[in-house]
């Protein structure tokens, strides 16, 4: 069944309110929950003795060793037995019963516990039915292990399990912070493809309007255009007080970005103002926005689930040529660190996208490969359908990530000697 | 080296700290009141206590040493046993040795727990690190939804029915109205078991145990002790336990009875056969039937039509859980595990009053406990024979 538009909200009745399910994991563990949030299955493998191990754990079960690395795995394996629950003395599970959990022997060599998706049979005779595992972040922001059916199914992301997992737009209310940039049209007509019930476009400056492109968004069905300037506290507040009840998902794409870093511009008239947008305009939207999303975030079948922050990759390491617009990043993913720590106790996901250099003029002088904005803004949906929380999309900022994680001193070298 | 037997060792004087549903009390009220029995039921003083085992889960933050201050207790052999369902096997075990190596001269095995309110569901995130990470987050409200799975596996592997399950419950329910130490008061029907609500599928209403507060506990000392202090007594004719057996079994099928049940039937001198009556481990209905397979009663995959042949009740063919098990009886936290341990010493000493096995001589307890993860761990069996 593919899920239709909630129904009207009775206003009159109290709106539901969060449980989390339980979020409590050894330090270990959350090697799990550090690959579920870039949408990775990962469990631990003996370096010596090559087995796959489960749960994780500090030695190898099977040579002692202690030399466990994380290695993302193919998922496939077979459903040995299933239960359906009809009783839990969790509140989370409690306020969704029934709910599904499976037992399943990976082909790679582990037994897991998992939760079992709605289109996956239950376990007939003694044929095991072949599943395909996903690691994919709880409610509580904690990777989870759930059995998806071999081979995708119809509406299968409406699931009501796999939409605790996730963050799918489809019925959703979303705010586009800022309407006026390709990437901004990119993702309004991102959110509208992928069903979202209504989409709010902020727009400032409206002198500037023209030549800007909104007019190619104004006429879809499900946008309505605001005017929101990050700058200006009041604006802020007004939009919040105006449509703050009703968003599910906040995706904050508007930003300055200019370029050169220390020298090359005098003054700090232009980093203030990468600042004013990029870190106090995040600042001003979370503080207005957050407490309203986490009232809503158990709301239903449509409830307010996402916070989508666009930064930049250069947030992970300064980019010298635009030094301070790499400041104003680095600011703002710190924040955004901040605030996913704030909203975990809500179960709202903090998603945080970080590309590379995208192709509009602002990166005029930067070379290929450049992130073409409706590549962002499919991979910013794709993050919210599965559930994923931090998103490098594109070549660049996949290379500058794994750069960075490979060591981020080396990286910093790399880059004051002119590389990028 | 050839394993030493366990001759000369006997146990005694079983007492039973009344179960009730919830407790405001703390889990020393309940091992103190089980010592108190110790000494009311023997006529010893706790001073003759030299030896101290205590299995219990609800004592943090303290464990057995805590509980020799608390209580007044100064043995010179201690051991802290919290290993639930298998704690009574192996309290047996370790005091046993300790008897014999002249460590300990009376040893007092003790195990009991509290249940307020709300301790069960705040015991569950916590009790172990896998259950922390892999269990407790999907909600399954501690180990039904393992065992659903196990059920569900035997079910479809061996044909065992939920009325095969239903049968084994209602026949413990029998016993556990025979004897009396029941917090439930009627007899449990087969259209009543089957009609309950679900828990976790297969698993229903009657196939899980009510949590409750309470305690048991009995004396282990030598054969020549007992009878110098006339205490009636039965004998330890063989011991065994395994951890983490057959770990590579992809959902638990095998116990660890399996792999050392010949040594325990040597030692006694006796096969399954000559059980007068066993208390099986009844934490789920389907781990009695493992038990029956495992321990040699059956071969593995007949066990629903053993259990199909037999009545299980004090009076039936092969009498099971005679107090009426966990299942009937309630679960007192780690006396769930002293439970069949003290009803087998009843029996074998003429203390089982109205549900006597008639002429029971040789008996066996079995244990099973700590679902670290998708099972338990650790399996023990002892065989018990009367002492005349």
């Amino acid at each position: 069944m593919p899920l239709l538009k909630p129904r009207r909200k009775n206003p009159v009745l109290r709106t539901r309110q969060i449980n989390l399910p339980p979020s409590a994991r050894s330090r270990v563990a959350l090697g799990l929950t550090a690959a579920a949030a870039m949408g990775r299955f990962e469990l631990q493998q003996c370096v010596d003795c090559k087995s796959v191990v489960y749960p994780p754990r500090e030695a190898c079960p099977r040579c002692a060793s202690s030399r466990l690395r994380w290695r993302e795995q193919d998922g496939a394996g077979a459903l040995l037995a299933g239960t359906t629950l009809h009783h839990s003395n969790d509140l989370f599970f409690r306020e969704r019963l029934p709910w599904r959990l499976g037992l399943v022997k990976l082909d790679a060599g582990p037994t897991l516990m998992v939760h079992l998706h709605g289109a996956v049979v239950a376990p007939q005779d003694r044929v095991p039915a072949r599943v395909h595992i996903a690691a994919r972040l709880d409610r509580a922001g904690q990777a989870v292990l759930i059995a998806l059916p071999e081979k995708d199914s119809p509406n299968m992301a409406d699931d009501p399990m796999l939409r605790e997992m996730s963050s799918d737009p489809k019925q959703r209310k979303v705010l586009v912070t800022d309407g006026m940039t390709p990437v901004g049209q990119a993702l309004v007509r991102e959110f509208a493809r992928a069903g979202a019930e209504l989409i709010w476009v902020g727009h400032a400056q409206p002198w500037k309007q023209h030549g800007s492109g909104l007019e190619t968004i104004a006429g879809l069905p499900q946008v309505t255009l605001l005017p929101l300037d990050l700058t200006d506290g009041r604006s802020v507040q007004a939009l919040a007080g105006e449509i703050g009840a009703k968003v599910d998902i906040v995706v904050n794409n508007a930003e300055v970005h200019r370029g050169f870093g220390i020298s090359a511009r005098r003054g700090t008239d232009v980093a203030k103002l990468e600042m004013e947008v990029n870190y106090f305009g995040a600042l001003r939207l979370a503080q207005a926005f957050g407490p309203a999303l986490a009232g809503r975030s158990a709301d239903g079948a449509a409830n307010a689930c996402a916070w989508v922050n666009l930064l930049s990759i250069y947030a992970l390491a300064n980019f010298p040529p635009h030094g301070t617009y790499s400041a104003s990043k680095a600011a703002a993913h710190s924040l955004a660190q901040c605030q996913r720590a704030e909203l975990r106790g809500a179960g709202i996901r903090v998603v945080n996208v970080f590309p590379g250099p995208i192709d509009d003029e602002w990166n005029q002088n930067l070379p290929p490969p450049k992130l073409a904005p409706a590549a962002l803004a499919a991979a910013v949906v794709k993050a919210l359908r599965d559930g994923i929380e931090d998103v490098y999309p594109g070549d660049v900022a996949h290379e500058w990530f794994e750069r960075w994680r490979d060591d981020p001193k080396v990286l910093e070298r790399e880059i004051a000697a002119g590389g990028a | 080296m050839a394993r030493r037997g366990y001759d000369g060792v006997a146990l005694a004087v079983p007492v039973t700290v009344p179960y009730t549903r919830y407790s405001i009390r703390g889990a020393h009220w309940f091992l103190g009141q089980a010592v108190h029995e110790l000494c009311v039921a023997s006529g010893l003083r706790k001073e003759q206590f030299d030896g101290l085992t205590v299995s219990s889960f609800t004592l943090a933050p303290d464990t057995a040493v805590g509980v020799t201050q608390h209580l007044g207790l100064s043995p010179r052999w201690l051991d802290h046993i919290p290993t639930g369902g298998a704690s009574g096997v192996m309290a047996v075990r370790r005091a046993a040795r300790a008897v014999q190596a002249g460590d300990a001269d009376i040893v007092a095995c003790v195990a009991g727990d509290t249940n307020h309110v709300d301790s069960f569901r705040q015991m569950l995130g916590s009790f172990s690190q896998f259950a922390r990470d892999a269990t407790h987050p999907y909600g399954s409200g501690g180990p039904n939804a393992v065992f659903a799975f196990i059920t569900d596996h035997t079910m479809r592997t061996s044909g065992a029915t939920r009325e095969d399950f239903g049968r084994l419950c209602m026949d413990q329910r029998h016993n556990a109205l025979a004897s009396g130490g029941t917090l439930f008061k009627r007899a449990l029907t087969m259209d009543e078991y089957l009609a309950a609500r679900p828990i976790a599928t297969p698993l229903h209403l009657f196939d899980c145990v009510m949590p409750c507060a309470g305690a048991e506990a009995f004396l282990v000392m030598s054969a020549q002790r007992a009878r110098d202090l006339g205490l009636p007594h039965v004998l330890l004719r063989g011991a065994i336990e395994r951890h983490n057996a057959y770990a590579d079994d992809p959902v638990m099928m095998r116990g660890g009875w399996r792999m050392d049940r010949d040594e325990l039937y040597a030692m006694a001198d006796a096969g399954p056969g000559d059980m007068d009556f066993v208390q099986t481990y009844d934490d789920y209905p389907v781990i009695v039937m493992v038990q029956f397979e495992d321990l040699g009663f059956c071969e593995k995959g007949e066990g629903p039509a053993f259990v199909r042949a037999h009545r299980f009740t004090w009076d039936g063919s092969l009498p099971n859980n005679t107090s009426g098990g966990q299942l009937s009886a309630g679960q007192a936290g780690a006396a769930g595990g002293f439970l069949g341990m003290t009803e087998a010493i009843r029996q074998l000493t003429g203390q089982a009053a109205d549900h006597s096995v008639p002429g029971a001589r040789l008996g066996l307890v079995s244990g099973y406990g700590m679902v670290t993860y998708d099972r338990c761990l650790c399996t023990g069996a002892v065989i018990l024979g009367a002492s005349q």
